[in-house]
């Protein structure tokens, strides 16, 4: 990074602690923020969607779509969420090389699975056993990203059938009076008026989330646990930069980093929740037309 | 082997006794299901420890918390707040590493006296982890019982100064058993996840000694063994409804002692609200 960098054993503390913070590593290191904050932007609106399916599912007239919505709404109630990334993680990976495996060798006789191994064709692993690398870990990424998806999902789910539940009858009653169809009174009118009553635990959700992301580690994922663990660790006077082991040091600083993550996005979530309340006829609403009064 | 000879040499596998190696080779659900079901004790016994220990610096948190003097209130919010704030994964390491290099650093800067017999108990995963879901339980639940306290109908207090009820007499009479009853059915759901919360013990940096690990550690090790998730992974949520359902039962009664004395229509009911990974 610099040019007095060269030689570090040479380097009085200040200096020395410039060059070792910003060599190749490190970059890797700050990168790895990247990768989580990417991960966030990616899931958070996925995990919406999907949990918007999930709640719609949930209040079906169709007895196998509603049976099914209920089913993943209420999957993540019982079970430890690690549990289920774990599994899906192995799951996906198998469910996707199997289904390639069925088109890309039809003819292929021998069972998938023999005893304690998953064998698929040569063809149908994903990615190839021959890509580069990086191949590797962008899918091990998306992975990921997915499975994360599915979880929050699911607790998104829960979230907004709880907020489609929380929406005044009347107000439905009243669209059908008008004579709105179901799917026009849902759209006109239900999910218009559900966001307020969704906020609280879709906050919940958002701080959920960001506490999530040190899980990606779990996943295979170079994030910053990874690399803060990597760095950590301590180095012999072979290496460049010598020292004792620091992961304490590294963690520390992995833990203001989500202090301060939480804080900023409490702050913000707080605004939001004021601004929507505005001229809602809930408590906080309530509070704000006395205050102004 | 049989069934039950697998049981006999398995069931205690986590704790240390019966056999020493882990199945391998063809693994039978019987295996599977008895050693999953031994590192349950694991999770059983840092939710049972960390939730009744909770307990009490929970409480004394919610009261701190709503103290009008500073130096009481500002360590109780700052508590509440680095450990909500952040995520128990990295307490985890964070607790770990600081676990093993204080004593190291303790040791080489005074050479003469050896305190590993002191200090090693807390590098492991029985007491180290049980310290972190100790606090990290306690500022969840002290949030919770804050909020609590902070809800107590206006009038009970009245009430009580109308007694001439003060200090003490006054918490310990008034103020405690409402916010209990105000608080108990979020307190439900920390329980819950505080149980969830256990699997993460064995995933972040404590070593599982003598791969005597809890519930998810066996999980992980036959999904490696056999690459076939679909067996170990439901057995582990199968165990998991279970202690959910016992948890819910168990704080289900205690909540209907605790509103026992209030018209039907006025009672609260446990509902589910997620307060998830941590």
């Amino acid at each position: 990074m610099f040019e007095y960098c060269s030689d570090p054993s040479s380097l009085e503390t200040t200096r020395w602690f410039a060059c070792y913070l910003t060599n190749g590593v490190h970059m890797r290191f700050y990168s790895s923020f990247l990768t989580v904050l990417s991960l966030l932007a990616i899931t958070a609106p996925v995990a919406l969607a999907f949990g918007f399916l999930g709640a719609m599912a949930s209040r079906s007239h169709l007895l196998p779509l509603r049976a099914l919505g209920k089913l993943y709404t209420s999957m993540v109630r019982g079970v430890p969420d690690i549990a289920f990334f774990l599994f899906f993680v192995i799951a996906l990976d198998q469910a996707l090389e199997w289904v390639n495996h069925q088109i890309q060798c039809p003819d292929w006789d021998e069972p998938i699975r023999q005893g304690a191994n998953f064998v698929v064709c040569q063809a149908a692993k994903i990615p190839l056993s021959s890509a580069p690398q990086w191949m590797h870990e962008v899918y091990n990424y998306f992975i990921a990203v997915f499975t994360f998806s599915i979880v929050f999902g699911a607790f998104a789910a829960n979230v907004l059938f709880g907020a489609m539940q929380s929406v005044p009858h009347a107000q439905i009653e009243t669209a059908e009076a008008y004579g709105m169809t179901r799917r026009q009174s849902f759209w006109r009118i239900l999910v218009p008026q559900m966001w307020i009553y969704a906020l609280p635990g879709l906050s919940n959700l958002w701080m959920i989330l960001i506490k999530a992301t040190p899980l990606l580690f779990l996943l295979g994922v170079e994030d910053i646990v990874y690399w803060a663990r990597e760095l950590g660790g301590s180095r012999t006077s072979q290496f460049a930069y010598p020292h004792g082991d620091w992961r304490l040091w590294y963690f520390l600083g992995l833990l203001v980093f989500y202090l301060c993550f939480t804080k900023v996005s409490e702050v913000v979530l707080g605004r939001i929740t004021r601004r929507l309340s505005h001229g809602q006829a809930t408590m906080g609403g309530e509070a704000q037309r006395k205050a102004a009064a | 082997m049989s069934c039950w000879e697998t049981v006999q040499a398995y069931a205690f596998r986590s704790l240390g006794y019966g056999e020493r190696l882990l199945p391998r080779g063809d693994i039978t659900l019987c295996e599977q299901i008895t050693l999953i079901g031994s590192g349950l004790i694991w999770n059983v016994y840092f939710g049972l420890f960390a939730l009744f220990l909770g307990f009490f610096l929970a409480v004394a948190l919610a009261v701190a918390k709503s103290s009008p003097r500073a130096v009481i209130r500002k360590p109780a919010e700052w508590f509440i707040f680095v450990f909500r704030g952040s995520p128990l994964f990295i307490q985890f390491f964070l607790a770990y590493f600081a676990l093993v290099n204080l004593p190291e650093e303790i040791t080489t800067a005074s050479r003469v006296i050896d305190i590993s017999w002191l200090t090693d108990p807390f590098a492991r995963a029985w007491l180290g982890a049980l310290i972190v879901l100790f606090l990290n339980t306690s500022a969840y639940s002290g949030e919770i019982f804050y909020g609590a306290l902070r809800s107590v109908p206006k009038g009970d207090l009245e009430a009580a100064d109308a007694y001439g009820m003060t200090g003490w007499r006054r918490f310990r009479r008034i103020v405690f058993p409402t916010t209990m009853r105000l608080a108990w059915p979020a307190y439900t759901n920390e329980a819950i996840f505080l149980f969830h919360a256990t699997t993460l013990v064995y995933f972040s940096g404590f070593p599982a000694f003598r791969q005597q690990g809890d519930a998810l550690y066996y999980a992980q090790y036959f999904a490696d063994r056999t690459f076939n998730p679909f067996v170990p992974y439901p057995i582990v949520a199968v165990y998991f409804v279970i202690v959910t359902l016992i948890v819910i039962t168990v704080f289900g009664m205690i909540n209907r002692r605790l509103n026992r004395h209030l018209p039907a229509a006025r009672r609260q009911r446990v509902r589910y609200r997620p307060n998830l990974i941590r």
